[in-house]
Parts: structure tokens; sequence; C-alpha cells
């Protein structure tokens, strides 16, 4: 029964290392680009230095009893003594959990509370508000005080307070910009608030992460943080070039498609806020049929054929400094 | 509704499963007709009362549905492995994804633990049955229709696709107007009703059915973990029951409980669920740690270390477990006082939790180790459950789950914790009580490959899931790009997922070989064991124990072995009471799952038509005066000297 402690050993020594990498790469988790990201890899990583104390001290306490007491051949079959628990040290070991919890509580309240708010060092700052309203499949971004409107894509002015309004048009969809902040659901007739910062220019993957149908795999965006300059030219840009969003428009785009990124220089809010309901008015259930089989690519081939007629500003405001990330 | 909305088409993996699952149909039926076996199949299995008949046929399903649920996540594995593959599409991906989850939890880890609590419980109480043996039946006849029903789902009209959460709005006719999350409303219903059941007579039977001696402080750990998950089980289903009915009525006579449109609230079905969901987790781990506790106990050579806090630890998480399911959705947008307050009682969960590792721990210090296949998979259990357990405590943090939530890290997680906490359970279980269920035991050397395949491919599995959760990847997501970096961290896990398949190719191995070949001579006691169900026969005899043993400690048989205690006086044998067969359980059953099929589809009249047989059934049972039958002190003495030689 050699092989099995070994095999077993092996298979430990293997986890640890794949953990403690985890803390220095550059998982997207551990790589905050911002303030209440930053909390929460603060957070984690200490969180993951008392997980892995605990690991090594069960793995090696089971690995050195389990080896010690191994039946032996010639151990003469003995039969052990039986045993009564011991009060001691059954009080020990109910004891240090109670620590490590207490330990762990303390810091996941203070952030719990930290990341609600506008983060520290941005208090005085009038933080941008941006309404985020998620549909099948595709994000629409609305900055009521720029009056402009965008689909699958964000910009917003680094170093500066962000505020998102998020809601639903529909089904329930989680925001999620790992490298900013944590996420928080969007629901149809409610309103979330989440407050992000970046700290620099630069690009930013974001996600749904609530499975909310068949394009839900697609249903990831970008997110730009521009120097403030470089916003207020996107902004004036935006104001020269891009089309007016139709109400006719908007209940096209909330149809359950795929699309593309699309600019308008005004907002869908002037019409409808779903947080304050009346979203029903533009579900079709129909559209929702579903059908089985390889022959049904719709999704995609509504994505090619929208990127089409959206504008195209995109691409001219690539920002200076972008950083290169692997995600998008 | 035409014929080809009926049944589903268009896609070639589904058609091939039809014509199988057609073939298989015919082939058995012609098989047992061939055989004559049909009579033997009614009168000994499908009326059975018996409690280990009843335990053996939960178990063949929890293996078959282990099966259906593996190739499901299999396919899931081989569509991921490389980033935007065109194995399935996202249509077929979520369907899989969803009968994944339902199956491996409801139907895979549920009938299994069920099915070996079935079997052991009675005979570790040294009764004859449970209290409630045709209610017993009934709760394995409904489990198997509603399970029948659900897999149907995927050939005929297309399954569920809302993921096994099924989260409104999601969920409701306003987004998946087909009738496939109607299989998840109202299979679950169905299979829910016999959970329910057996709960309650769990419950009633450890209370009332003990054997003469039997205390509290005396109940082997397994029954008293047994006890408490009866008790959730009894407590959160009927939320379950309620939520699907909620579920039900939205989806089939368009009530607004919880849609977009008219006041519905989504986030009632979020609670409702995970106020089931949660302890519903614990009802799978509970029932596997006494499982545990009596495999190590046996192999270490050793009494149960801490027997009494382990009896509170049980009661202390089953507590718990009503009070965390918030943690599901800290995201949801709770005030932080609300997430703060939940962080707590998620995490306060890990110290009961490892007050029993290091219980473990020390029942095995200074015992005789002895590496069965059953101790190596309850050995495994304790650094791999580990890993689940303080990656658990990291998502309990509720700002650090702001970062994890609904991604593959979490997918991690709760694998490491159901497979070491269940799925290692139920095979340390089965290895440890198959002599007892069929009087030859499993084969241990392949057992050792079924072990090895496994516990890598596991780890290989789901260990790069932490990785790829903490890069960003969200869970369910059918497809990815390359440029996302994930494919490696995907492509390993997929080559494990093969390792993970052909370990459990090895059980079924085992079992076809076991059967054909291995020795019937194991006698009564072949582990050295030290609870009741090993003072009888291997197999057990029908009625359990010629006559009721008298406990007057902990570990009642080891002590009864000591003392050479163990013999049988024919004096002392009186005529046994047993239950009859009963016609009633499979009949109620059949008619609930064709109720069911019609209500899926929404065919009301004939739905309504169909349940006069539920009327029928319930009249007919009320009317069964059959009092069951004795068996004589000759018959069982016997019996009773075919095993022990003669009687004294």
């Amino acid at each position: 029964m050699k092989g099995f402690k070994k095999l077993f050993g092996w298979l430990v020594m293997l986890t640890i290392p794949f953990l403690l990498a985890g803390c220095e790469s550059n998982l997207i988790v551990f790589d905050p680009k911002g303030p209440v990201a930053r909390s929460l890899t603060d957070l984690i990583i200490f969180s993951i230095i008392f997980m892995l104390v605990i690991v090594i001290v069960v793995f090696a306490l089971f690995g050195y009893i389990v080896w010690k007491y191994r039946a032996r051949s010639d151990d003469g079959n003995f039969e052990p003594e039986e045993e009564k628990g011991n009060h001691l040290l059954e009080i020990i070991w109910f004891t240090i959990p109670v620590i490590i919890v207490i330990a762990l509580m303390i810091p996941t309240t203070k952030t719990i509370y930290e990341v609600e708010d506008v983060p520290q060092g941005y208090e005085e700052e009038e933080p941008l508000v941006i309404h985020v309203t998620s549909a099948d499949w595709k994000w629409i971004f609305s900055y009521p005080d720029q009056d402009i409107e965008t689909v699958n894509y964000l910009n917003i002015p680094a170093d500066h307070p962000v505020q998102f309004k998020m809601t639903s048009a529909g089904t329930m969809q989680s925001f999620w910009v790992p490298e900013l902040g944590g996420q928080k659901y969007t629901m149809a007739n409610m309103q979330t608030n989440l407050f992000l910062v970046a700290d620099r220019p630069g690009s930013y993957y974001g996600r749904n992460t609530s499975f909310n149908g068949k394009g839900y795999a697609h249903m990831d965006f970008e997110v730009q943080a521009l120097s403030q300059d470089d916003f207020n030219d996107w902004v004036q840009e935006v104001h020269d070039t891009a089309n007016t969003l139709t109400e006719e428009k908007y209940s096209e785009i909330l149809e359950p498609t795929v699309i593309g990124r699309m600019t308008f220089n005004n907002t869908h809010l002037e019409w409808i806020d779903h947080a304050h309901g009346g979203s029903e008015k533009y579900l079709n259930p129909e559209l929702y049929r579903i059908s089985h089989g390889h022959e049904d690519h719709e999704g995609h081939d509504e994505k090619s054929e929208e990127e089409t007629d959206s504008n195209e500003d995109q691409t001219k405001t690539e920002p200076s400094q972008s950083e290169d990330h692997a995600h998008h | 509704m035409s014929l080809d909305e009926f049944f589903v088409t268009g896609d070639p993996l589904i058609l091939a499963s039809q014509i199988a699952i057609g073939l298989t149909m015919i082939g058995l039926i012609a098989l047992i007709t061939y055989l004559k076996r049909w009579k033997w199949l009614w009168n000994e299995w499908f009326t059975t009362v018996d409690h280990k008949k009843i335990g053996i046929m939960y178990i063949i399903s929890g293996v078959l549905m282990f099966f259906r649920g593996g190739v499901d996540g299999l396919l899931m594995k081989a569509q991921t492995s490389r980033p935007e593959l065109e194995f399935l599409d996202a249509q077929h991906y979520d369907e899989i994804f969803t009968t994944h989850g339902v199956i491996m939890i409801l139907f895979m880890a549920m009938p299994l633990l069920i099915g070996l609590m079935n079997v052991v419980i009675p005979l570790q109480i040294g009764a004859r049955d449970v209290a409630f043996p045709k209610l017993n039946a009934l709760s394995f006849w409904l489990f198997f229709a509603g399970a029948m029903l659900f897999n149907v789902s995927f050939v005929i009209g297309g399954s569920p696709d809302a993921g096994w959460t099924s989260y409104f709005p999601l969920a409701g006719k306003e987004f998946t107007p087909g009738v496939g999350n109607n299989y998840y409303a109202i299979a679950l219903q169905i299979a829910g009703i016999g959970t329910l059941a057996t709960g309650i007579n769990f419950v009633v039977t450890i209370i009332k059915m003990r054997a003469p001696g039997m205390t509290w402080m005396r109940l082997p750990i397994f029954v008293w973990s047994t006890f408490i998950t009866s008790i959730i089980i009894v407590a959160a289903f009927p939320i379950f029951t309620v939520a699907l009915a909620y579920m039900t009525l939205d989806r089939l006579f368009g009530t607004h409980f919880f849609t977009v449109a008219n006041g519905g609230d989504p986030m009632l079905w979020l609670n409702l669920f995970w106020l089931w969901g949660h302890p519903e987790v614990y009802i799978v781990v509970l029932p596997a740690f006494g499982m545990f506790s009596e495999v190590i106990a046996t192999f270490a050579r050793k009494n149960l270390y801490g027997y009494k806090s382990m009896v509170y630890a049980v009661a202390g998480i089953a507590f718990l477990s009503m009070l965390v399911w918030v943690h599901h959705f800290y995201t949801m947008g709770n005030s932080a006082a609300v997430n703060s307050i939940f962080s707590l009682t998620t995490m306060m969960i890990a110290i009961p939790t490892g007050v029993k590792i290091f219980n473990w721990l020390f029942t095995l210090r200074k015992g005789r180790i002895e590496f069965s296949t059953a101790m190596l998979w309850s050995l495994a259990f304790i650094p791999c459950f580990t890993i689940g357990g303080v990656t658990g405590v990291m998502l309990a943090m509720a700002a650090a789950d702001y970062q994890y939530h609904n991604t593959m890290f979490l997918v991690a997680h709760f694998h490491y914790v159901l497979i070491p906490g269940v799925v290692f359970a139920v095979f340390a279980g089965l290895y440890y009580w198959w002599p007892k269920m069929f009087g030859f035991k499993l084969n241990e050397k392949i057992g050792k490959w079924h072990f090895w395949l496994f516990v890598i491919g596991f780890n290989m599995t789901f260990m790069p899931m932490f990785f790829v959760g903490l890069d960003g990847m969200s869970r369910r997501m059918y497809t990815y790009s390359a440029s996302t970096g994930w494919a490696g961290w995907l492509g390993f896990s997929a080559i494990g997922s093969i390792i993970l398949a052909a370990g459990f190719a090895a059980l079924c191995y085992n079992i076809y070989w076991s059967f054909r070949y291995a020795s019937r001579d194991v006698g009564n006691d072949p582990w050295n064991g030290r609870t009741l169900e090993w003072a009888t026969a291997s197999p057990a005899p029908h009625y359990n124990f010629a006559k009721v043993p008298e406990v007057d400690r902990l570990d009642a048989y080891w002590y009864m072995k000591k003392e050479g205690n163990t013999g049988l006086k024919k004096s002392d044998l009186k005529p046994v009471h047993m239950p009859s067969n009963s016609w009633t359980p499979i009949f109620l059953a059949v008619v609930f799952g064709v109720v069911g099929f019609f209500l899926v589809f929404e065919w009301f009249t004939l739905a309504i038509l169909a349940s006069i047989g539920i009327v029928v059934g319930l009249v007919a049972n009320s009317f069964d005066y059959d009092d069951g039958y004795h068996i004589s002190v000759e018959e069982l003495a016997d019996e009773e000297r075919e095993w022990r030689g003669d009687l004294q």
C-alpha cells in the first residue's frame, strides 16, 4: 500500500503550488485596476493566506496520521484501544475555527460597507451617473447628463468615480467588470447601485455572469477608461456624429438578439426607465421560441448585420495608452 | 401541436439517443419476456415493501442517473475543451447543464443516499422494516416517476433550459415559452412528494423503531445523521413544494408570482428556491458524513472519536443550514447589513464542520488503518473536502464573493464539496455495505482502479476551474474566444473528465465482475463491523433479525462479539409479523407520471381524466385490510441455521 501514500502525497504537493501561483499570476481577479477592485483583492488575498494555513495543517496532520497508523504485517494485527473524546482537545479545535471566523469577519464587514459607497479619496468629486439597462443579450448604457446612449461598450473618465444605476429590461443579469470591482445583479422593476473607479485610462473586460438564455455567452462589453479630456472629446463627437434613438429603434434593440456596438445622441430614459416598471410593453415571448439542431445561427447573423449599421465612432477614440489585457 | 414539435428533432445527438432509447426499451421488454421474468419482477420488486429491496432499487436508479448526468457533464467538458467549438449549440448546451445539475443533485445524489439509508438504517437500529413500509414504496415509485418524466424531456418536447436553479424571470413563460421548464416544475414536484414522505418515514422510524436499550446516545452515528437529515427534509421540502406550485401556476395558468409583468417578484423565487436549496445541500452531505464516520471507525478498528461532539456538530450544521440561504445572492443588491449577517452565519458552518474533520483525524490516530476500498474513499474525502470547505469560507465572505459569484470558481467549489462529500461517501457506502445487500463483496482490486482513476480525474477536472474562474470566466458559457487565455485550463479539465469517466466505468465493470465471479462466502461480518447490521446474515434476510437484538451501549455488536454473545437460542424465537406486498404504490406513481406528462403539455382534459386514477388508487388503498403475514418459528429457525449452523 506504499503506492497509495506516495501518490496521495504527490497530489497534495501538486495542488499547493497551483494555489500559490494563483496569487501572483495575472489572473484577472488578482489584477485590480481601481480602488474598489483593489479592496476586494486585498480581502481575497487575506483570506487565501488563512485558508492555505488551514489546508497545510489539515493535510500535514492527515498525511502524518494515515502514514504512522497504517496497518502493517508486522504489527501483530493488534487491536487499538478504545478512546473516549478529550474535552480539552475538542474545545481547542472548536475555538480555533471560531477565532478564524472572527478574524475573517472583521475585514469582510468593513469591505462590504466600504464598496457600497463612493471609494475613499473620491468623496469630494461628483460621480458621473450612468444608467445600465441589461437586455437579452446586450448592455445598454445611458448617460443622462451627457445625453448619450451606447450599446455594448462603455466609456468612462479615468480617475473619477462613476455611479451605475442598474436595471434590466427583462431577465436578471449581473454586471461585472472584474478589474474595476465586484458584480451586482440587474433586475427589471428594480434599481441596484454600484460605484466604480478606474485608476488609469485603459480597456477593461466586462460581462454578464447571470445566465439568461441562448445569447448569454456573448453578453460581454468593453469598458474604456479615457482621460477626462478624451472623455469630453468623445462626448462632443457623439453629439456631432451619432444618430438619434427612436422608441421604435429601441424596441428593436430590446428583441432577443446578439448585436454589436451602437451609439446615440439621446437616451431611452426619455420614454422609459425599466427600474420603474413598464418593461412588459417590450416583451414578446414568441421571439424566445426555440429550435433544436445546428441550423440555427440566428444570433450570429444578426451580429454581423447590426455591426454594419451601427456607428463606427468607437475606433476613432482609441485611447493612446490602452492597456492590452488578454481579455476581450 | 405537430409531431415535429412533440419529438425533439434536428439534432443528430438527440436523434441517436432517441433511437438508442427505443431499441433499449424493446430489447429489455423482449429479454424479460424471453426469460419469463415478468411475474418475478412484479412480485419480488415492483410491489415489494421490503426496505432493503426498495433501497436497492433506489441505488440502481441512482447509478443509472449518474450515468445520464455524467454524460451531460462529459458533453459540456467536450464543448468547452477548445475555444469556439461547434460541437453543441447554445440551446443544447443550456439544456445539458440544466439537466446535469438537476439529475446529479435530485436524481443521483438523493436516491443513492436514500437507497443506502433504506438498506442500512432499519438494520442498524435493529428493526424489521421502516415505520411505514408501504409509504416507503410509494416514496420510491414517486421519485422514479419524477425521474423518468424529467428524463423523457430531452427526446419529447425539449429539456428545461434555465439552469438547475431555474431563476425567474428567465424560467417563466415570458422568456421560455416551450414545454421544457414545465417538465422541471412538474417532475420535481412529483419526485419531491416522494422525498418528503421518506423524510417523515425515517423520522418516525428512528423515534419509534429502535431496538430495546438503544437510547439516543447509543445510536450509530449514521442513524443520527439520517435522523437529522430527515428533519431537514421535513422542514425544507415543503418550501420547494410551494415554490414549484407557484412556478406551475405561473407557467400553466398565467399567474404572476414571479413574472416581470403585472407586479410579479422574481426575487421571491430566488429566496424560496434557496430556502430549500441550501438545506438540500446538507440533506445530501449529512448522511454522507455519517457513512464516512462508520467506515473510518471500522477500518481504523477504533470507536469514533468524540461521538457526542459529532452528534452536536451534525445538529449544529442542520440548524445553521436554514440560516444561510442569502449567500447564494449576495449580489442581488442587499443592504450591507444583510450581507454581513449572512456572511457570519455562513462562515459559522465551518466551525462544526472543522470539529468533524478533527474528530475523524483523531479517530484514525492510534488506530490500525486498513486501506480497503471503502476506507480509501473515506480517507480521500478528508483532503478533497477540505479544499471544498476552505473555498466555501472564501465564498462566504460577501465582499469577496462579488468577484467569485457565478464564476467557474463557484462551480469548482461546489463540485469539491459535493463530489468528495457525497459521491465519495456513496462509493464508500456501496463497497462497505455491498455484502450486506448482496452476500458478496465488490472486488477490491478493481475497486482500487475505480478509486484512483476517479480521484485523480476528479482533481484534474475541477482544480483548473478555480483558476479559470478567478480569471473571469463565468459559469454556463457554452463558448469562449481564444483570446481569453482559458483554453489551457479548460483543455486540461476536459482530459481530467475522461479519466473521471474511466473511474465510473471501472465501478460498472466491478459490479458486473463481482456479480459473476466474487466469492459468495463472506459471512455475516466481513469487515469486523461495530454496529447491528453485521449481526445478521449477508444478504440480510427479509425479516432482518430472527430475534430483535438488545442494546446496552454504543457499538453494540462490537461488544456482543467480544462477550461471545452473538448466538441464537431457538427458544428465543417468536413468530415474526411482516407487511404484505402492495400494488398501490407503483400504480399511484404511474398515474402521477401520466398526469404529470399531460400537465407538461398543458392537455388539461386528459390530465383531469387521468387523475381519476389517483383517486382510484387512494380509495383502493384505504380499503386494503391486509394486515400482513407471520413467519413461523420453524421457518425462522431453518433460515437462521443456513448461516449460523446449529442454533443453541
